[in-house]
């Protein structure tokens, strides 16, 4: 009988051995040749800290950083794109002003998403809110429905756009977060470009990342936090 | 039996004449540096277009960038060397081809037909 129990462990043992043998190989050319190629994930929440303390009064280095990186011809007419604005503030009673840059904040429940008939409004896993031009059908429903006006339409055809940055007539569109950066390991352009280094870019779901710690120890707010979109830009200073 | 070996060498002449008169109509591409390709070429005229959409909905969804197929890839390979583009002539890679088929693309309202490294030089 002990005889039995003993070469059924051996055969147990050997097996299990051979077994791992076989599958590990497997996993590591799995893991070697899916390792850049995945999908991103929703362990990551992009987002944007920004100190107004630190943003200058008629500075527009983000703004032009943004036009340049993503071709916009830097019109401010209502029919030319605007990903970001600069926005000045001023408390009539206090007197106090206030400059900051203005652009998609990136919502967790983005209402430019809900409305979309066709599905080209969408949420990336990693937090970031884009427009599928493949999509979109131009009816400008998202444009509406955004609280923060963030979202500009094409109305002429154009050309010789970054090949990273299509756009095109007849479309939505809208800050990506430099989308074609960040998958690169870039920053995006408006956070590079910042003299003062007012816009702080990273995380938010890692606690260790500095945006994170920073979030948690100094007073910040989302604009219209009533309406409980949960963006991912916050404002410190506001 | 005479009779059908005519009818034979008639019908082979015919296709002869068949098969040269579908070379001379065939569009003269200019094909830029051309090269090894991602895939063999006949299986590429014929199955492009499935692995550009592919790919599209997986680099603006999911934000995959680093696969074998890319629109940017096939333009900088494919854009002529005269104007580092691939649309805009009658011999132009997509457009001239796409011409001789009569179907219409709609990728170059949005995606520059022009060839990266030419466009970030002329910035």
């Amino acid at each position: 009988m002990s005889d039995i129990n003993v070469q059924r462990r051996q055969f147990l043992k050997t097996s299990m051995g051979l077994a791992a043998v076989a599958i590990a190989p497997g996993m590591l050319l799995f893991e070697a040749a899916h390792g850049k190629s995945d999908a991103v994930s929703s362990k990551v929440r992009w987002g944007m800290l920004i100190d107004i303390a630190n943003c200058t009064d008629g500075c527009n280095d983000c703004v032009a950083a943004c036009n340049k990186e993503n071709g916009l011809s830097g019109g401010t007419s209502p029919t030319d794109s605007q990903w970001m604005r600069k926005v000045e503030l001023k408390n009539m009673s206090s007197g106090r002003t206030l400059s900051l840059p203005m652009m998609c904040q990136h919502c967790e429940h983005p209402p430019c998403v809900d409305v979309c008939p066709t599905g080209a409004s969408f949420k990336r896993a990693d937090g970031i809110v884009l427009v599928d031009r493949h999509r979109c059908i131009g009816c400008r429903y998202c444009m509406m429905a955004c609280p923060y006006k963030a979202r500009s339409f094409v109305h002429e055809p154009l050309h010789d756009q970054n090949p990273d940055v299509p756009r095109g007539k007849g479309t939505v569109e809208s800050c990506t977060m430099c989308v074609p950066r960040i998958d690169r390991g870039q920053q995006p352009a408006c956070v590079e470009a910042c003299p003062n280094k007012a816009i702080l870019f990273g995380n938010l779901n890692d606690p260790d990342s500095e945006i994170a710690k920073k979030i948690r120890t100094v007073a910040s707010v989302q604009v219209r936090a009533d309406l409980g979109l949960n963006t991912a830009v916050r404002y410190q200073g506001l | 039996m005479s009779r059908l070996f005519a009818l034979l060498a008639v019908l082979f002449c015919l296709s002869a004449a068949a098969g040269a008169t579908e070379n001379l109509l065939a569009p003269k591409l200019d094909i830029g540096k051309g090269g090894q390709c991602v895939e063999d070429p006949q299986w590429m005229r014929k199955n492009h277009m499935h692995v550009l959409i592919r790919q599209r909905d997986e680099t603006v969804r999911k934000g995959i960038r680093d696969g074998k197929y890319s629109l940017k890839n096939c333009i900088e390979c494919h854009a002529s060397l005269r104007d580092n583009s691939v649309i805009g002539r009658a011999d132009s890679f997509c457009q001239g081809c796409h011409r001789y088929e009569a179907v219409r693309i709609d990728c170059f309202e949005c995606h520059s037909g022009k060839r990266k490294s030419v466009l970030v030089q002329g910035k």
